[in-house]
């Protein structure tokens, strides 16, 4: 017998029970545009993650001062006071693949203008600070080298510091109070939002780190170096470079620890896309539950349609059917009932999803991937469970089945 | 995708099915039931056989083992040179679908499936094309005089029509018999003998046709009696006057809504 003429007759035998061929699909149907909007909806938050973190910059290394915590210890005390303006200078003169350098400072502080007040964090950069974020003042000017040198009391405001300070005037040029220093605020950032771990980065201020070293924190030390390489694929090298020199400079034996810890932004990447990996995982997992209990479903009108057409089963023996046809007959009706509900699954996956996105506002990816992976679980369950009922048809008696009333 | 079968020769003394020595035995739990006790006899191309017995004889298990869905137990069943007691279970489904034509006494079509494609059936599992098989199947529907039903589904037909559609699909294929097992059984006695006429008519021209009945008034229109008794054949006799069907319906009175009835 053809295929195509079996598929035509296991069309025909599912239409002969409408209602019954559509329920046993919606099994399928519901299980595979859940998985395929479980998998959009993983995707999706993955691809935003990712999209936070390229934000930052991926060709970004920060420098900290202290070994890399080990088991939760630290190593060596008084290890933060290892990076200094010094050292900041060495890098930016001596490693070829770095292209911007900021030293960094910070002080935490309440922070008053006029009658308003406002807690926030004082970040102390150098004047690359903003070409490494590659973050744009909105008004305003940035602090020059000058600024630094001197250690000019001026400072630039983040869009949230801005709005809670000054919420009806503009900032440039007025003077505000951190922890009792004026500082003159020579300009505004424009508005970065929250970063991958969901802070408000818009929530600082940035002032020369010579200033907020010696004005506000007193003390010595820097407490990050942020480093832009030349290219991100000179992010390796410039991390490779760094390291060199600060070991060197800070006299370290080779079978010695680092006293200081470089991190890039591709390892806060990596984690952070696991993190959203295995959500999609277990997101998709408990929707391939509803699609296995499809596929029982499935078994299960099968066995019950193989007992109702026992009799057909043995006519068709009767007139030369062999083993192998009837088999065959039957697994193509479960695959055509599996395979229909997977189709409308996958539609009704990517329009839920689609859905879910416009009334959620929640970024989902559907990739060919999920609609290849539903649509291959959709065959694999026609198949699994539509053998065990057709080869129970397969194996009846042709003379007991054509007896079966 | 099928072998092919061994080359058909007819044997030496013509016979189209030769049957030597045939036990069939059940076992039923423990006990064995002896169902045939050794039959012998052959059948030549072209006869109208009427196998007769009480229930219980052993006529079904004979057919049975006739129509290739059961395997002796013992004995052999040579059928057009093939020994079909050797055969594998794909191979006697070809024998099935290549030589034998069945109609059973319910007759055991396909619901909510058209005339037509009942009849096409058996040559959906042979290497037919679709154009041919529809040719075919048409034929034999006019064969049977139910050309003008082909579309018509079995629950629309009358009894003698659905068993005309029966004789149809058992003719498809060209067989080297047909086997009728009680075609009548299901039918009134106006209809019976229609049906009876068809059979008569096909053996006219060529058709050998094997009929199980326990009816002796259908068996009359058969040309050879075999009676069974206990597993045995009790007698094997030659019908010198066989009844034509033809006639005999001009006797019978006229029923007006017989060929509307369901």
């Amino acid at each position: 017998m053809k295929i195509l003429n079996i598929v035509l007759s296991a069309f025909r035998a599912l239409q002969r029970n409408k209602m019954r061929s559509f329920l046993t699909m919606l099994g399928i149907i519901i299980g595979v545009s859940a998985v395929i909007a479980m998998l959009a909806i993983g995707q999706g938050a993955e691809y935003s993650v990712k999209q936070q973190i390229a934000a930052l910059g991926t060709n970004v290394l920060m420098v900290y001062p202290g070994a890399q915590q080990q088991a939760g210890v630290r190593s060596g005390a008084g290890s933060a006071t290892t990076l200094t303006e010094d050292d900041a200078l060495a890098i930016s003169r001596e490693c070829s693949a770095v292209q911007y350098i900021s030293p960094g400072a910070f002080a935490g502080g309440q922070v008053i203008a006029g009658n308003l007040n406002w807690s926030t964090s004082v970040q102390g950069v150098g004047s690359d600070y903003l070409e490494i974020r590659q973050w744009p003042i909105e008004y305003g000017d940035f602090f020059t080298d000058q600024d630094i040198k001197a250690a000019t009391k001026v400072c630039i405001l983040g869009k949230t510091v801005a709005d809670n300070l000054f919420p009806d005037a503009s900032p440039v040029d007025q003077t505000i109070r951190i922890r009792s220093v004026p500082f003159k605020v020579a300009g505004v950032l424009t508005k970065k939002g929250q970063n991958a771990m969901g802070q408000d980065q818009d929530d600082v201020i940035l002032a020369p780190y010579t200033t907020v070293i010696r004005r506000l924190s007193h003390w010595p030390n820097l407490r990050f170096v942020l480093v832009s390489a030349t290219s991100l694929k000179d992010i390796t090298a410039a991390q490779t470079q760094i390291s060199e020199l600060l070991r060197m400079r800070h006299k370290i034996q080779p079978y010695d620890a680092d006293d200081f810890t470089i991190r890039n932004q591709t390892d806060l990447a990596a984690t952070a896309t696991a993190t959203t990996q295995v959500l999609t995982i277990l997101l998709a997992s408990i929707a391939s539950v509803s699609l296995l209990v499809g596929g029982i479903g499935i078994m299960n009108i099968m066995l019950v349609s193989v007992t109702e057409r026992t009799r057909e089963i043995g006519i068709r023996m009767s007139i030369g059917a062999r083993a192998r046809d009837i088999l065959t007959q039957f697994l193509i009706e479960a695959l055509v009932l599996s395979l229909l509900g997977g189709i409308t699954g996958i539609i009704f996956g990517v329009v839920g999803s689609r859905v879910i996105s416009s009334i959620a506002k929640w970024p989902t990816i559907i990739t060919a991937f999920s609609i290849i992976l539903s649509f291959g679980f959709s065959i694999a369950i026609g198949i699994f469970f539509g053998f065990y009922p057709a080869r129970k048809a397969a194996m009846l008696n042709p003379i007991d089945a054509l007896r079966y009333e | 995708m099928r072998s092919t079968l061994p080359a058909s020769s007819v044997s030496s003394n013509g016979a189209l099915i030769q049957i030597d020595h045939l036990t069939k035995v059940y076992q039923l739990g423990e006990v064995d039931v002896h169902a045939l006790r050794g039959v012998s006899v052959n059948v030549l191309k072209g006869e109208f056989v009427a196998i007769m017995g009480a229930s219980g004889s052993g006529k079904s298990t004979f057919m049975n083992i006739l129509g290739c869905l059961d395997k002796p137990t013992k004995g052999s069943y040579i059928l057009e040179g093939i020994d079909v007691g050797k055969l594998s279970r794909d191979e006697l489904a070809m024998i099935r679908n290549k030589k034998i034509g069945f109609v059973f006494q319910g007759f055991n079509l396909l619901s909510r499936t058209s005339a037509l494609e009942n009849v096409e059936l058996p040559l959906f599992y042979g290497p037919t094309s679709n154009k041919a098989r529809k040719e075919k199947a048409t034929v034999a529907l006019e064969r049977v005089g139910l050309g003008d039903r082909t579309h018509h589904y079995p629950n629309q037909l009358s009894g003698g029509q659905q068993q005309r559609v029966a004789i149809a699909r058992s003719l498809v294929n060209d067989p080297s018999i047909i086997l009728a097992d009680e075609p009548t059984g299901n039918l009134d006695s106006r209809t019976s003998v229609e049906v009876m006429g068809i059979f008569q008519e096909l053996n006219n021209n060529g058709i050998t046709i094997i009929l199980v009945t326990h009816e002796p008034d259908i068996a009359q229109f058969a040309k050879r009696h075999i009676v069974f008794r206990d597993g045995k054949i009790r007698s094997d006799k030659i019908n010198s006057n066989p009844k034509t069907a033809s006639e005999v319906i001009k006797q019978l009175p006229m029923i007006d809504d017989e060929e509307e009835a369901a």
